[in-house]
This record gives C-alpha cells, sequence and structure tokens, in this order.
C-alpha cells in the first residue's frame, strides 16, 4: 500500500507543477486534463483506501516516508497515518475536489488564468491531503500553512480587485494569529512529550495528565489543558471560529468554485479534524472541551444570525457555513467526535452543492450576486434549482436528508452532556436551528421564486448551465441526500472510528443519545421529529414563508422597526471594525512611534549623531589648546611641573 | 582527488587575484571584465564545492586545515581550517557572489571593472573570515573587507550614500577596536594568536565579563542587534543591488559566525551570566523591529528592518542553550536552537538576497524604490511576481520554504526555556506576515497603478534564471533540509559541551 498512499497524495501535486509551470504549453484543456486525471486518480484511489480500511477493517498505516530533518535527537519526518478518521477525510476532500475541477472548467471557461487556477486548486488539494495524510505535528503544520497559503492565493485569485487583495491578505494575516497559538501548542508538545510523533505522543497522554506549567509566575495550569487550548486556537483560526472568523464571510471574494472546495467544505473543516485527530489529548482536558463547546455554540448562533440579512447570495452561504462550522465545534466541545466528522462530511457535500448551484446562479446572472436583483430562476434552471433545493433541506435538517441525521446527532449529544457550558450550547444549536431554516428559504425564495426582478436584458440570457457545471451538482445532490441515512447506525453511534477517536465514558452524551434509537435512522427519525428542533425548522420554513412569498412588504417594515438590530447586524457586531482600529491601525501606530522616536531621536539621534556631535564638540575644544604660541606651551609645562613636584614633595 | 589541494586557500585567494586581474587586465573592456569576472566567481565556487562533498560530518574537529607560519616573533600563523559552522558559510559566499556578478551584468556601466573587482576581493576576504583559525588573520581579514563594502556604497550608491558609507564604516569600525583589543588581552594570557588556544584558555570572571561585552559590542553591530542596527537601513538603501544582496546575504552573518567562534567559547561563563541580555535584544529585534518595517515606506528599507528581525532569530538561537542548562541540567534541546540559528543564517541568506534582488530588477525599471511608486506589477510582469510573491511568502517563514526551518527549530528551543520568550517569538508569524504581505498586496497587487508600471517588461532571461536558482534553493531547503543540519552535527555537539563546561 506503500505507493498507493504516495501517489494518492502526489498526483495532485504532480497536476499542480504541470499546469502552473508549463500552463502556456499544454494549454487551456492541457491544464484542465493534467489536473483533473490527477485528483481522479487520488479519488480512485481514495475508495481502494477506503475499502482496505474502512471496509476490510485493516489495520492502520502508519510508516514515514522521508526524513526531513533530525536535530537535537529529535527526529522530524515526513509521514502517512492512515486510519479509519483520515480514510473518511481522504474520501471527502478528493471527492468534493474532483467535483469542484469537473465544474472549474464551466464556471471558468472566459477567465484569462485558467491555468493558473487549476493549479492552485491542485495545489490546494495535495495540501489538504498531506494535512490529513500527516502521522506528525510538523507534517500537520506544513498542511495546514499549504491550505492557508492557496486559500490567500485564491481569494485574490483576481488580483486586481481591490476588496479580493484586501481580503487575501485579511484572510493570511488571521489564519497566523490561529497558527501562532498551534505552533506554541506544538513547542509545548515537543517539550514534554519529545516527540512530534502522533502515536508516541497519544500514547504519552495519559503519563502527563496530572503534568502543571507555570505560564505566569507562581499560578499552575495542567499541562493538557494549555496544550489543547493552544492547539484550539489554531482551529479557530482556520475553521472561522469567533472571534477569528473575521476572514470567512470576506474570501467570497474569491471565484465561487474555491468558495465551496476551500471556504466550504474542506479547509475549514480542518480544525474540525484536528481535534477530532487530537481527541487522545482533549479527552484529558474537561476545561478545553469547554472552551471548544461555548467557542463553538457562540459561532453557530451569532453568525446565523447574520446570514438573514445578507443580500449576497454566496454571503449568506459564508455565514451559513461559518455557523455549521459553530455545530461541529460544538460536538467536539461534547467529546462527540464521530458526530462532528459526520456532520463535517454531510456539510462537505450539502455546502459545496449550494456553494456551487449559488456559482451556477450567478454565472446565468452574468456575475451578479445581490439576490434582490434575482427571483424566480425556477423555471430557467430546473437542475440548478432542484440541486439547491435539496442541498437547502440538507442544510435545515429536514428528514431522511443528510443533514437531518448529522444536525439531529449533534443536538442529542449536547443535550446529553454534563461539561460546564453544555446548557448554553443546547439553547445555541436548538435556537439555530431555527434561523437556519429562516435563512435557507429566504435565500431559496428569494432567488428561485416570486417574480424576476432583474433587467430585461438580463432575463432573456437567463439560461440553465453547461453539463459540466450540472453534472457535478448532481453528483454532490446524491450524497447530500442519501449520506446521513446510511452512515448514521455506524458513524456517529457505531464503531466506525475504531481507534481513531479516544472518548472517555463519563463524556460519551452519544451512548446516552443512542439508548432511544440504537442509531437506526428509522427509529432515529420517528423519535426526531417528536422533538423541538424538528419543529422550530417548520416554524423557521414557515416564518421564510409569510415574510418573502405571502407578505414580501413585511422584512422592510421589520427592519426600519428594528433598525438598531438591523445596523448592529449589519455591522456584523462591529467586530470587525474594532479589529481595524485596535490591530492595523495601533500596530501600525506603534510601528511608527518606535520608527520616529526610538529609531530616529533616541538611537540615531541622540547616540549616534549626538556622540558624532560631541566628539565634534569635544575636538572643538580640545583645537583651542593648540594655539601655536611657544609661551602658552612654556607655561603649560611649568605649571605641570609644578604639579608634579608640589605632589613628589607632598607625597 | 581534492585532497591535495588547498582548499580553502584557493577560495580566499583565487577570487582577490581573479579581483587584481579583472582591474589591472582588461582595461576598458567592460564586456570582457564581466565574462573574467564571472569566470572566476564560478570557478570559485565550483571549487568550494569539495568542501561540502568532502566534509568529514564524524568529526568536530577544524577539516581541511593549513597552517603556515607567518609572524614566528609574535607566533602568528596564517592556519586556516573549517568545521560545520563555517564550511556552510563559505559555500554561501561563493554561491551568491555568482549570482551578484550576473546581476550586475547590464545593469553597473560605471567602473566595471572596479564594481567587479571589489566584489570578487571582497568575496575572497569573507572566505577569509570564515575560514581563519588565527585571530591576527581573521582580524585582518575582517578589516579589510570593510574596505570593499565601503567602496560599494560610497561609489556605486545612490543620493546619500556618503552618510550611509560613512555610518556604516564608523559603527564596524568602534566594534572591531574593541575586538581587537580582547584579541591582543587573549594573547598576553595564551601566549598564542589561535582561536582554538583561546577556546581551551580558562579566564577569571572580571576578565571574560569585560571580554563579554567588547565581543558583544563588535560582533552585535555586525549582526546587527537593536540597538545598534540603524546603520543597516540606511546601508541598503544607499548600497546598490549587489550590495545590498551581499550585505544582507554574506556580512550580517558574520557578526552571528564571531558569537560562535569568538564570544560562546571563549568566554561561556560571562555568557552564561549576561544571556539575559542577548535573549532581551534578539526578542526586542524580533517584535520591535517588526512595527518598525510594518511603516516603511523604501522597499529595501522595509526588507533591510525585516533582516534585523530575522536575525533576532539567530541570536536567539545561540543563546538559549544557557538556561535550558541550567533547569535541566543537560544541553537536551539547546541543539535544536544552535541549528536552527545555523538554518536561519544559510535560509535568510537566500531568501533576504532574493528579496533584494528582485526590488534590484523593479529599480532597474522604475528607477524607484518607494512602495508608493509601484502597484499591480504582476499585470505587466507575471513571471517577477510569481518570484516575489514566492519570497516573500518564504520571508514570512511558510513551511516548504527555508523560511520556515530555522524560525521552527528556534521557537521550539525557545519554548523549553520560557513560555513567553516562545511568544514573543513566535508572533513573527503574524507581523513578519503583515509587513511582508502587506508590500506585496501594494507593490505587486491590484490594478495598474501608474503608467511607469504599464511600461514595465517582464524579466529577461538573465533576470529569471537568477532567480530561479534562488526559488530552487528555497524550495529544495524547505522541503529536505537534512543535508544541510547533517553536516553540523557534531560541531554542535562539541560547541554545547564546550560553553558549559565552566572557564573559571
Amino acid at each position: 500500500m506503500d505507493k498507493v498512499y504516495l501517489i494518492l497524495a502526489l498526483s495532485p501535486l504532480v497536476g499542480a507543477i504541470i499546469a502552473g509551470l508549463f500552463g502556456k504549453k499544454i494549454g487551456r484543456s492541457g491544464a484542465h486534463w493534467v489536473t483533473n486525471i490527477g485528483v481522479a486518480i487520488s479519488f480512485v484511489l481514495s475508495l481502494v483506501v477506503f475499502n482496505h480500511i474502512v471496509l476490510n477493517d485493516a489495520p492502520t498505516y502508519n510508516a514515514t516516508v522521508y526524513q526531513w530533518l533530525l536535530s537535537d535527537g529529535i527526529n522530524f519526518e515526513v509521514g502517512f497515518l492512515v486510519d479509519e478518521l483520515t480514510a473518511t477525510m481522504l474520501i471527502v476532500v478528493t471527492f468534493v475536489s474532483l467535483m469542484v475541477h469537473i465544474y472549474t472548467i464551466g464556471y471558468m471557461r472566459d477567465d484569462p488564468g485558467y491555468q493558473r487556477f487549476f493549479s492552485y486548486i491542485s495545489l490546494f488539494t495535495f495540501s489538504m491531503l498531506m494535512l490529513v495524510m500527516a502521522n506528525n505535528f510538523m507534517q500537520l503544520f506544513f498542511g495546514w500553512e499549504a491550505v492557508g497559503l492557496v486559500s490567500y492565493l485564491l481569494i485574490g485569485f483576481w488580483y486586481k480587485k481591490p476588496t479580493a487583495i484586501y481580503a487575501n491578505l485579511k484572510a493570511f494575516l488571521v489564519n497566523r494569529v490561529g497558527d501562532f497559538g498551534f505552533l506554541l501548542g506544538i513547542a509545548a508538545i515537543l517539550m514534554y512529550f519529545g516527540s512530534l510523533d502522533y502515536a508516541q505522543v497519544f500514547a504519552g497522554a495519559e503519563g502527563h495528565a496530572n503534568t502543571t506549567i507555570e505560564i505566569f509566575p507562581g499560578v499552575e495550569w495542567s499541562l493538557m489543558t494549555v496544550v489543547c487550548i493552544l492547539l484550539f486556537i489554531g482551529a479557530m483560526g482556520k475553521s472561522a471560529q469567533v472571534p477569528l472568523h473575521v476572514w470567512l464571510p470576506d474570501s467570497m471574494e474569491g471565484p465561487t468554485p474555491i468558495s465551496a472546495l476551500i471556504h466550504a467544505a474542506t479547509m475549514v473543516t480542518a480544525g474540525i479534524f484536528m481535534v477530532s485527530r487530537m481527541s487522545p489529548l482533549f479527552e484529558w482536558s474537561e476545561t478545553a472541551l469547554s472552551v471548544v463547546l461555548v467557542i463553538g455554540a457562540i459561532t453557530a448562533l451569532f453568525m446565523a444570525f447574520l446570514g438573514l440579512i445578507q443580500n449576497d447570495i454566496k454571503r449568506v452561504v459564508a455565514y451559513s457555513t461559518l455557523s455549521q462550522l459553530g455545530y461541529m465545534t460544538v460536538a467536539l466541545g461534547v467529546s462527540a467526535y464521530s458526530a462532528a466528522m459526520f456532520h463535517l462530511m454531510t456539510h462537505a457535500f450539502f455546502k459545496a452543492l449550494l456553494f456551487l448551484a449559488a456559482g451556477s446562479v450567478i454565472m446565468a446572472m452574468h456575475h451578479e450576486q445581490d439576490m434582490r436583483k434575482m427571483g424566480g430562476l425556477r423555471k430557467h434552471m430546473p437542475i440548478t434549482y432542484w440541486t439547491a433545493l435539496m442541498g437547502s433541506l440538507a442544510l435545515m435538517g429536514i428528514p431522511p436528508f443528510s443533514g437531518f441525521f448529522s444536525k439531529d446527532t449533534i443536538i442529542e449529544a449536547v443535550g446529553a452532556s454534563t461539561i460546564a457550558g453544555s446548557g448554553f450550547a443546547y439553547f445555541a444549536v436548538v435556537v439555530g436551528v431555527f434561523i437556519t431554516a429562516l435563512y435557507s428559504m429566504r435565500l431559496l425564495f428569494l432567488t428561485f421564486h416570486g417574480k424576476p426582478r432583474m433587467d430585461e436584458h438580463t432575463l432573456s440570457h437567463v439560461k440553465e448551465s453547461p453539463k459540466v457545471v450540472t453534472i457535478p451538482l448532481i453528483l454532490l445532490a446524491i450524497p447530500s441526500v442519501f449520506a446521513g441515512w446510511l452512515a448514521l447506525k455506524g458513524m456517529p453511534f457505531g464503531d466506525y472510528f475504531g481507534d481513531s477517536i479516544v472518548i472517555f465514558d463519563q463524556h460519551n452524551g452519544l451512548a446516552i443519545a443512542k439508548e432511544m434509537h440504537q442509531g437506526d435512522p428509522w427509529h432515529f427519525l420517528t423519535h426526531s421529529i417528536m422533538t423541538l428542533p424538528f419543529w422550530l425548522v417548520i416554524a423557521g420554513i414557515a416564518t421564510a414563508w409569510v415574510l418573502y412569498v405571502a407578505k414580501p412588504e413585511w422584512p422592510g417594515r421589520i427592519k426600519d422597526r428594528l433598525s438598531i438590530v438591523h445596523r448592529i447586524l449589519d455591522n456584523a457586531y462591529g467586530i470587525d471594525r474594532l479589529y481595524y482600529v485596535v490591530f492595523v491601525k495601533g500596530s501600525q501606530l506603534l510601528g511608527k512611534g518606535f520608527s520616529s522616536v526610538g529609531d530616529a531621536k533616541l538611537i540615531d539621534g541622540i547616540m549616534v549623531n549626538g556622540m558624532a556631535n560631541s566628539i565634534g564638540r569635544f575636538a572643538g575644544v580640545a583645537r583651542r589648546m593648540q594655539t601655536g604660541f611657544l609661551y602658552h606651551y612654556a607655561f603649560a609645562m611649568i605649571i605641570g611641573l609644578l604639579v608634579l613636584v608640589g605632589w613628589f614633595v607632598l607625597k | 582527488m581534492f585532497d591535495n589541494l588547498p582548499l580553502l586557500s584557493l577560495v580566499i585567494w583565487l577570487p582577490i587575484i581573479g579581483g587584481i586581474v579583472v582591474l589591472f587586465v582588461s582595461r576598458g573592456e567592460a564586456g570582457l571584465q564581466r565574462l573574467l569576472a564571472l569566470a572566476f566567481s564560478v570557478a570559485t565556487f565550483l571549487i568550494s564545492i569539495p568542501l561540502y562533498t568532502g566534509f568529514d560530518v564524524s568529526t568536530p574537529q577544524m577539516q581541511f586545515t593549513k597552517t603556515v607560519a607567518w609572524i614566528p616573533s609574535f607566533n602568528v600563523n596564517y592556519s586556516l581550517g573549517v568545521d560545520g559552522f563555517s564550511m556552510p558559510l563559505i559555500l554561501l559566499t561563493t554561491f551568491f557572489t555568482v549570482i551578484v556578478i550576473i546581476s550586475a551584468w547590464e545593469v553597473i556601466k560605471k567602473h566595471v571593472a572596479q564594481y567587479m573587482a571589489a566584489f570578487l576581493i571582497m568575496e575572497g576576504l569573507m572566505n577569509g573570515v570564515f575560514a581563519s583559525l588565527d585571530s591576527v588573520l581573521f582580524y585582518v581579514f575582517w578589516e579589510a573587507m570593510l574596505i570593499p563594502m565601503f567602496l560599494i556604497i560610497g561609489v556605486w550608491g545612490g543620493q546619500r550614500r556618503v552618510y550611509a558609507a560613512i555610518k556604516f564604516f564608523l559603527y564596524t569600525f568602534l566594534g572591531s577596536v574593541l575586538l581587537l583589543v580582547s584579541i591582543l588581552y587573549l594573547y598576553f594570557e595564551t601566549g598564542s594568536f589561535a582561536i582554538l588556544a583561546f577556546h581551551a584558555q580558562s579566564l577569571g570572571m572580571t576578565a571574560q565579563t569585560l571580554i563579554f561585552f567588547a565581543f558583544l559590542i563588535a560582533f552585535a553591530v555586525k549582526v546587527p542587534m537593536w540597538p545598534v542596527h540603524t546603520w543597516l537601513p540606511d546601508a541598503h538603501v544607499e548600497a546598490p543591488t549587489g550590495g545590498s544582496v551581499i550585505l544582507a546575504a554574506i556580512m550580517l552573518k558574520l557578526g552571528a559566525y564571531g558569537f560562535i567562534r569568538f564570544l560562546l567559547p571563549i568566554v561561556p561563563d560571562a555568557a552564561a551570566e549576561f544571556d539575559w541580555l542577548v535573549i532581551t535584544l534578539s526578542l526586542i529585534a524580533v517584535v520591535y523591529i517588526a512595527l518598525v518595517a510594518l511603516v516603511q515606506e523604501d522597499m529595501k528599507k522595509l526588507i533591510a528592518y525585516s533582516s534585523i528581525a530575522h536575525m533576532g532569530f539567530v541570536t536567539l538561537g545561540l543563546f538559549v542553550v544557557f538556561s535550558i542548562f541550567r533547569q535541566t541540567g543537560d544541553t537536551a534541546g539547546a541543539a535544536l536552537g544552535v541549528e536552527g540559528a545555523m538554518v536561519q543564517m544559510i535560509s535568510h541568506g537566500f531568501i533576504s538576497g532574493a528579496l533584494f534582488l528582485c526590488v534590484g530588477v523593479m529599480y532597474d525599471r522604475m528607477h524607484s524604490r518607494r512602495i508608493s511608486d509601484y502597484g499591480g506589477v504582476i499585470n505587466t510582469m507575471p513571471m517577477f511576481a510569481g518570484f516575489m510573491v514566492l519570497f516573500a511568502l518564504a520571508n514570512t517563514g511558510l513551511p516548504g520554504t527555508s523560511g520556515f526551518v530555522g524560525e521552527f527549530m528556534v521557537i521550539l528551543s525557545a519554548f523549553q526555556v520560557n513560555f513567553w520568550i516562545a511568544f514573543l517569538a513566535a508572533s513573527t508569524l503574524i507581523f513578519g506576515a503583515a509587513y511582508t504581505l502587506w508590500m506585496v498586496k501594494r507593490v505587486i497587487f491590484g490594478d495598474i497603478a501608474n503608467d511607469n508600471v504599464a511600461q514595465l517588461s517582464d524579466v529577461n532571461s538573465r533576470e529569471f534564471w537568477m532567480l530561479a536558482v534562488l526559488a530552487i534553493a528555497v524550495i529544495v531547503l524547505g522541503v529536505w533540509p537534512a543535508p544541510l543540519v547533517d553536516v553540523m552535527h557534531s560541531s554542535v555537539d562539541h560547541f554545547l559541551n564546550h560553553i558549559v563546561t565552566s572557564k573559571l
């Protein structure tokens, strides 16, 4: 299998290099063929790996590819760890990536940067594969930063757009704040565990359960808590959790295919994957789990609110992504790692679908993204409409679509949890369900239903997108519908993940939830539709229908009545503004201060030039003593002699 | 087959002879002068390769040694040798001289022979510094090296070149005098000028303290460390591209090399006593200088400040050992810091050298280094933009490029000392990205800002290959740093054991 894993990881890289460096020579079709084939190979091999590891229960693969560096007796390696967790991620990443590669052929058809775009998304796929296949923290960090890099390149893909190059810098820097914490976490692990290898670190976790670390003098903190929180700061950056979420809405400046691939399905879930991977560490710190839980709950609820008032179709989906990432994080916080991974998987399918459907609409609308100028597209774009509808039903959690199972599993797990913060989290995720239904239906109603609100010219050109666009939509719609039903019994409620996820018995809320339905999809469904969240979804849909179909004049009135609330939401709680003033302007001010006062006035002014000036002044004084008059010198000699003689006599 | 060749003498004297030949043999014919200079620099680079391939990684002993009596009455010898610290730096020097000569090809039109000769002679002198095992010989090379650099800034420099050249000269000269006094003191103690004899000499605490501060000032100026860094931005801004490249890629390393070869092994007890001072200054360099870099309006100044911040990792990595030893009684974890410092030196050489070349490429076309004069360069110079973005990302310490390796190792090592040291050092992840990529945003990305940018032409093949070679070096070193680090292990282990053993 060694070769399989190597080819799986490297074939997108080969595609990226060929399309990137020789894009002109191989031409546009050459570029899309070479990258599509590269990713297709990875996808096929992922199926082979999935069959091998998950279906045939092969033992976990853990081997070194090459030694990166040996220093101080510490072995830094590049290597692969493939278990059930990795195999699942491989399927999700390569499948969505392949869909996006195909879709891009249509979406980017007229773009002058066609080859470059394919090169980037293949490079992204390679980076993401390195991240999920890593068997050590060094490589994890490599993948972690590499996906951030490609995200940077892709958000700024249209480099002439000022908003795009602002957004990509912002995304990179906010991610770097997360990586900063992540790196410190890795450093702490190396110091205490003496290794960066997952297997060795996990094996040593129990031994450090009671180790303390003194970060502030005199205050002892649990090592595991510190390590886990530092690692989670990394996850907050990548998975856009409050307060490091600000980059994700702006990342919508990039082309839509990458919004689907990177900013919905794969990269932003890296944090969720990472915490699941680190479950042997997080289980040792309830404090860290509580932090994870509360951050996730805040993100799930408060980002959902923002989805309600967006007019840009992509931004609605973006805030929805933030909110759904919050749901996954909440699941991590209550130790329901398998539920988080389950939702990660279903969400990857239906959210990629929604983004690509939005992209299809945007294409038809000649790159218009404002929903106020859409409406009635259902008749003109039936495939896009129906697939978007399925994605939305999955997102809202309507049975039996995939999102219903994964989201309700999370809600059940939170309900059964006793960890600090679980009460608030339960409230947040249940209310979030209502909001999710509301903004999802709003999007559908405004875009596809009602009367067309665009001008005549645009309307006359609206047509269904070509096959390269609609086929990926259909292929993504299939798992968006069925993946939940199929995986429910095994993945969150069964032994699907085997030893790759560790849950302590006292944290295992999923086990309590399981007693009610045994993880059977039919029982799960009949049980769930009797509970509050399901009726909140129905209420959300009904509210959306009233507001955007029956009484379309109401939203405007509500907006006027609650103008303060609207302003707060419109400014995204003012967080961007706050960061801009405090961090961007603050560090510039500090830098100017250091530069003009520290360097220019103190060091150069007083020390360097001051010294030069005082030497000059001293020389000026000293020069006067050399008068050139002999009697001055003779006089000085006599005085000197007198002093000398006097000193000898008096001594 | 190279056993019989005096390799170190060749890498010192061949370029110096080459410089003289270029100066006097080919009067007036610029084309011939360029070719001759290139031939000598390539020959020197080729001769330096066996230093790596023939290097015995299993021993910390000096290799390729050569000793000839020079001034017998004072026991001064022409004594050369390299270990795992100096050998990679010599290769870096011979490599970059070739690059610099190529970079000047069509650009330098005034006094071509003198320009080429200055760089060749400087190459020989810098190799001399790295290879000297005798402190007088070291000092002679150390001082002589200032002359060609002084001329490069003073003759081929920009508007305020005289101010910058004199500031550069005075700053470094201040350090040199203190270095000389210390060397003389050590001679009277040991009766020898051999650097290795200084290493073995036991010294009292007072003597160690005085020598420590003399060395610290001498070498801190060269690194440069805060607060003796203000000569560097001025020197870079005024220097021609080649001068900036050599200054950033090689000359800054001489200060750090001085710490490794002189300060730490000669006065280890004083270094242990005052390690907090060096660590503090290093962290100031990382944080304070990064913020200063953020607000620069001149690209060269920005990269110069970035260099100071990155060199902070070198001094930090070298000085974490004492705290680790005090806390654990062992040096485990410290080798990571020292080797990280060495990797950072080599890597910073490639990256900052490349960035200065990039600025040079733009300057040759636009005759401006001001960030605000640019914008949207990617539209007219897409290939160049690719290189510039790559080197900028390497400068932010992106994994997969060489910029990551050294900083990663030093941060891991610093964490063993104290959380907050690692915390401040790791802030480079944010600040480094902020100042570098903000510059890239304003210069490279965006729509075409003005008519001058609209008229830019992309890199020619000379510029392309010059940058491509560096790009390959930056990536290879980032993806597989083991071959570089492996040559250091023995020397680093020996070095660490030596400096944690008291000399009192």
